[in-house]
Formats: structure tokens, sequence, C-alpha cells
């Protein structure tokens, strides 16, 4: 099948902009969406083809544009709401957890929250410390709300689709560093090509570590795994794609080939995705374990401005082969 | 280290002589230019050398086209006051008398910049001049202000905060909490909006339903001080000096500081700003209400050919910014792991410290 390489913003525009054209219900909001074009350029052309109904610029009103997305939701819209970064969704974080999560719950169903909060997230660039996070995991630390993290064009691509059309709320979000990053994607693609939400997939075989990462960290899995091929180790690579649902049976697969596993976050270390991979691994998987859990994530600092530094507290994927090393 | 300090005891005592406002002397209008042509070296040399590479990262939101609204503004306070404003910071730490080294060095992320290099161009900050920083998230910094405000108060003591914040932050929600805590409080906060028309790319009247920013005061039973020409540092002094001496009494004060921004909103927006729009109108407001050409002006007028003066003051700057960029690419950048986690923690018996690092960052 011909394919042909798509920056992941292209692909999440068409994603988008498909939707939009799908479902009359679905419409954009966010800061700088419209006039500006999207900060990330992601709603590029959009005011234009769709109008200010449906493409709609806010102040810089991050707790209304959560709390906003809610309501239209559960009066029957499909508001895909953007927060200009994951940053100012901190700020959202009552109507995230509180709200979109919770009003289904707590009237027994009565009502549903069809939303996708959109958000640029991770750090690098020296944006400093307030704007430097990638912090999936808080957002999915809540039940009530699904949380898809795409790691290349095509799976953003059918991640969003599959979001804006679930009945649930999804926080999506697109990492900064990946938006321009070029993969492949069909030309004959479907339109109604859809990647369930809480199905990972294996982005590389191999059978002697496993390596459990999602978004930008598959990127430095699999730069790992290319470099650890060259000292003949073969890695396997386990891409998640969502937080929420956690597709540990994927994992399980194959850490029970491997019997090894390294976790790869951009985020955090503490309370983190790899401590929760790694507890449901020595829940399940004690008898198949070979060794202790590695975990690699940024360092456990606010991200400073100066350049150096910066790079010294990201994961990279040379982290991820010293990790590799440690449990051979 | 202050820097060419500005004579703070003078206008202390011209704005205490029992009138809100007293004409500013001919020093003070000297030392105004000399502030606004040091601001506009310093940004200007910015925005190029980030075109050179050597300032690098993503934030760089520069004070060029808002000088007098700093300048004479802060010329009303005194020294034992406070400020605090957001990312667009750089000049109004110059106007407060940092020194131009370590703000550069901070530009690069160097180890003798103003932070350490760890805060960059959206967070200089100085315990020295009282202040209290530039904060980066849009109305972050507001509470803080209240708070600020609430240890003079606790403490009766009557220093006031003065306070910048941005149109487009006018919208959020921390700006509607820390006014009305302001206003319930009786909290000594001059609430300066300084309004250039834009945030981001949004314009005042598509961001907000009341677009005359200033009587958003009114909601909270706050008082304005009204719509000020804040190109025109005059203006700018003659309403800060009323609204800080009626906050000194315990009362929060709302300003509105209509102003532009000449190098749009940040260097990550440029394709934006290059709108064909954008241009003509920013050649407009070059064309007539060029700040520093007023204020040139009026001096001028009062006081005749100062020409020489003023050159010398110009002069005075290039060779300032050009040794501070020379400063700031002689020093060191921070590079190791103790650099990257001090001051994670204020040094204590409580921080745990592991072996590699997690959970560290004491000094
Ligand atoms: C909470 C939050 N939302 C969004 C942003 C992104 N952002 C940075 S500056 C800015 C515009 C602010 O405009 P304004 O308050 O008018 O200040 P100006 O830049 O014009 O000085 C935006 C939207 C942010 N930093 N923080
Ligand atoms: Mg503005």
């Amino acid at each position: 099948m011909a394919a042909r390489n798509v920056a992941m913003r292209e692909a999440i525009r068409r994603a988008l902009r498909e939707e939009m054209h799908r479902d009359e219900n679905v419409f954009v909001m966010g800061e700088e969406v419209a006039y500006w074009q999207g900060t990330h350029r992601v709603t590029r052309g959009f005011l234009e083809e769709f109008g200010e109904r449906r493409v709609r610029d806010t102040p810089i009103s991050e707790m209304a544009i959560g709390g906003v997305a809610v309501g239209a939701a559960m009066a029957g819209l499909r508001p895909v709401a953007e927060f200009m970064t994951i940053n100012f969704a901190f700020l959202a974080l009552d109507a995230i957890a509180n709200h979109a999560a919770k009003v289904r719950y707590f009237f027994d169903g009565m009502f549903k929250a069809p939303l996708v909060y959109r958000a640029a997230s991770g750090w690098g660039n020296q944006a400093t410390a307030s704007h430097s996070h990638a912090p999936e995991p808080i957002f999915a630390h809540f039940p009530g709300i699904f949380v898809g993290c795409p790691s290349n064009s095509l799976d953003a691509y059918g991640m969003l689709k599959a979001s804006i059309r679930d009945d649930n709320p999804v926080l999506f979000t697109e990492s900064i560093a990946l938006y321009p990053k070029p993969s492949p994607m069909p030309d004959d693609l479907d339109d109604d090509y859809l990647i369930p939400i809480g199905k990972g997939d294996i982005k590389r075989e191999g059978g002697d570590v496993t390596l459990v990462a999602y978004a930008r960290g598959v990127d430095w899995a699999l730069g790992a795994a290319r470099q650890l091929a060259r000292d003949g180790v073969e890695a396997e690579v386990v891409d998640l794609r969502w937080l929420r649902p956690l597709d540990m049976e994927l994992v399980y697969k194959s850490f029970k080939k491997t019997n090894r596993c390294v976790i790869v976050e951009e985020s955090l270390p503490m309370y983190s995705f790899g401590g929760e991979i790694a507890a449901n691994l020595q829940e399940r998987m004690f008898d198949y374990m070979d060794a202790p859990i590695k975990r690699v994530a940024a360092e456990d600092v606010p991200l400073p401005y100066s350049k150096d530094i910066e790079l010294l507290a990201l994961p990279n994927a040379q982290k991820v082969v010293d990790a590799v090393k440690e449990i051979l | 280290m202050v820097y060419f300090p500005t004579d703070m005891d003078k206008q202390i005592a011209l704005a205490t002589e029992g009138k809100a406002m007293v004409p500013p002397s001919k020093e003070m209008l000297l030392d105004w230019y000399r502030q606004m042509v040091l601001i506009r070296e310093f940004e200007e040399t910015c925005h190029q050398l980030y075109e050179e590479k050597r300032i690098t990262g993503v934030y760089l939101h520069l004070y060029s086209g808002h000088e007098a609204s700093g300048v004479g503004s802060m010329a009303a306070l005194r020294v034992t006051d406070h400020v605090i404003t957001a990312y667009r910071d750089h000049g109004i730490g110059l106007i407060l008398g940092m020194d131009p080294k370590a703000l550069m060095a901070e530009m690069m992320g160097k180890k003798t910049g103003s932070s350490g290099g760890k805060g960059g161009s959206m967070h200089l900050a100085s315990k020295d001049h009282n202040f209290w920083g530039g904060y980066a998230i849009v109305g972050g910094h507001l509470p803080l202000a209240a708070g600020i405000a609430l240890e003079a108060r606790y403490r009766g003591k009557d220093d006031v905060t003065m306070t910048y914040v941005g149109d487009g932050a006018t919208n959020n929600g921390y700006f509607h909490e820390s006014l009305n805590m302001s206003a319930i409080w009786d909290l000594p906060v001059i609430w300066i909006i300084e309004n250039n028309g834009y945030g981001m790319g949004t314009e005042v009247e598509r961001a907000s339903g009341q677009v005359e920013l200033h009587r958003k005061a009114e909601a909270y039973g706050i008082k304005s001080f009204g719509r000020v020409d804040a190109q025109n540092a005059l203006e700018v002094y003659a309403v800060a000096s009323k609204a800080v001496e009626y906050a000194r009494s315990n009362r929060p004060a709302v300003i509105e500081h209509v102003t532009y921004r000449y190098r749009g909103h940040g260097v990550s927006d440029k394709q934006y700003d290059a709108r064909d729009d954008m241009s003509a109108e920013l050649r407009e407001w070059i064309e007539k209400r060029e700040p520093i050409k007023i204020l040139r002006d009026c001096i001028e007028s009062k006081y005749g050919d100062v020409g020489e003066i003023l050159a010398q003051h110009q002069a005075d700057a290039q060779r300032i910014v050009a040794e501070s960029v020379a400063f700031a690419e002689a020093s060191e950048m921070p590079s190791s792991y103790e650099d990257l986690l001090r001051n994670t923690y204020v040094a204590s018996d409580l921080v745990h410290k592991t072996d590699d690092s997690v959970g560290a960052g004491i000094d």
C-alpha cells in the first residue's frame, strides 16, 4: 500500500477537519484557534472553512474553556476544546477532574459529556518551568475521563477520530516535539479509520527486553532499540497510546516473552506512569520477572531555562540504553 | 547591584509633599529619558541577539513601545514599595535599577544571570529592588500581588504593590478573584492594566465584554483612575501619583494604560505579527505616539535644547548594553546536576535525598 510521510500536526488537522464535516455538532474552541490560525497551526484554515460559529476564539479563560465544553457536551454538542498548552489546563483542572469526569457518574447516567480536550504537551526548547510539563498521568488519575497520547501521525489521526466519536470525555495530548515530525500515512486511508480507545500497539518486536512508552517516549524507546540492536539486543517497544484505559494485557504479553522491562516517559518520576506500569507488572507477572523493572523519566526537578541543564533533566534514548544495560 | 540608580529619594520627597502630583523636575525628566533609551536599546539588542541565535529558547517578550508605561508609573513609587509583573518584564527590571549585565546574562541562561539562568526572559526578579518577579502563566502573578500587599497591610506598613497586568489577562479568573480580594481586604495594590490592544493575536474587542478595561474595577467596588495615554510618560506619572497616594491608605486602585507592543507578542509569533494591517498600525504608533520622542519633545519645549545630554544618555545606553552582552557571553553556563537541582527546596533535613537524585534538589 502506498504511503506518504505526513507531519503529526497535519494528521491531526485532517482528522479534526473531517470530523467537523461529518458531524455538524463538532466544533472547536480555544485561545487563538480561529484568527491566529492556531498556536500550533493545527486549526489553520478552519475559520475560513467553517466560520465563527464552529471555530471559536476564547479569551484567556481556561476555567471557562474547560467548563463550557462540559456544558455544551451535556446539552448535546460535541466540543473539541483546545488548551494552548497543557500547562494552562492546570487552571481548568477542576472543570476537567470534577465536572467533565464526573457529571455522568454523580447523576447516575442521566448525562454524558462527549467532549475532547486537546492540549499541546511536553517540554524542551527552554520553555522554562511553568511551561514545561508533560503531566498526562495527572489527568489519567481521574476515573471518568479517557486520556490519549499519540506517538505518530497515523495514530494521532485514528485516535483523535475515535475520541471525537466516543460519548465519553477524552483528554487528547499532542507532543509539541512531534508536531513537525513526519511519519507514514497510507494514501487510501479510510475516513472511518479509528483506533479503539484503550488499545496499545507494538511498535517494534524483540525478545530480549520490553520497553513500555507512550507519545514522545516511544521515539526515545525506538532510538534506544536501534542502538541496542547494534549490540545484538532486541528490544520490543510497546506503545500504550492511551493512559486510560491502559492496555496492560499487551504489556503482559510482551513481558512473558522478554522477562525484562524498562518504562520510558517524558513526565516526572514520582507518582508516575512508570510507577503504575511497574506496580501492575509486579502484581501480575511476578513469576516472569528476571530483573528489576527500570524507569526512565525526567529528573525530579522543575525544568530550568538554561540549555545545558535543561537537557540534563530530560530523558533521551541514551538513558534508555543505559537502563536496559543495567538489567541485561 | 544598582546600576545608575534612579533618584528615588528625590521623588519620594516630591511625591509626599502633600500634593499627589508634583511637577516632575528637569532631572527627573532627563532620568526618565535615560531609562527609556536604555530599555529600548536593551530590547532591540535582545531582538537582534535572538535573530542571531545568541539568545535561544521560544519565549522573549519585549517592552519596546511600552517604555513610558513602566517609567512614568514607577516614578511615583518610593524605594520600599513593591513591583510585580508578567513575562514582559525586562523593562520593569531595568527601571527598578537591576544590573543590565545580570539581566542580559539571564537571557542567555548564564550562571551570572539574575536568576542564575534558571528563569530566563520571563522570570526576572530582584529581592534587593522589591521586584517580585515576572511570571509566565497569564494572571498567575495577580494573587501573588495581593499577597505581597497583604504583608504590608498585616504589619501596618504603608508600602504599596504596583502590579502590571495585560489586557488579555483581565479575562482570566485570576484577575477577578485577585481584584475582588484586594477590595474586601483593603489591600494597597495599584492594578495597572497595560492595554496594548492585543493578547497574542486577539484584539481586546474580541476578548472582553467590557472594552474599557479600567471599568472592570467597578464590579469589585475598586476606584478606577481611568484610562491613560501611556505613550506619554508625564500623563502616566500624573495619574500614577494620584493612585499611589490613594492606595497608600490601604485601598486598591485600577489604572488602564493604553500602549502598544512594537515587537509583536513575542519571538515565537512573528509570523502572525507580520500581518499587513498590523504593520500599518504599528507604523502609525511609531510615527505619532513614539514614547521616547514624546518625552523628548516635552523636555525640549520646557527646557530648551538638551540635545547634548540626551545624546549622552543614548550613547551610555549603547555602551551599557554592549557591555552587558560581552559580560553575558563571557559568563559560564550552569551545567552540572548540582546546578540543575539546586533550590528545588530550601535546604532541610526533611528533604529526602536518594542515591540517584530522585527527590533531591537541596542546596
Ligand atoms: C494561563 C495561560 N494561558 C495562556 C497562556 C499563553 N499566553 C501567553 S501570553 C498570552 C497573551 C497575554 O496577553 P496580555 O495579557 O494582553 O499581555 P501582553 O502579552 O499583551 O503583554 C497568552 C495567551 C499563558 N501563558 N497562560
Ligand atoms: Mg496585551
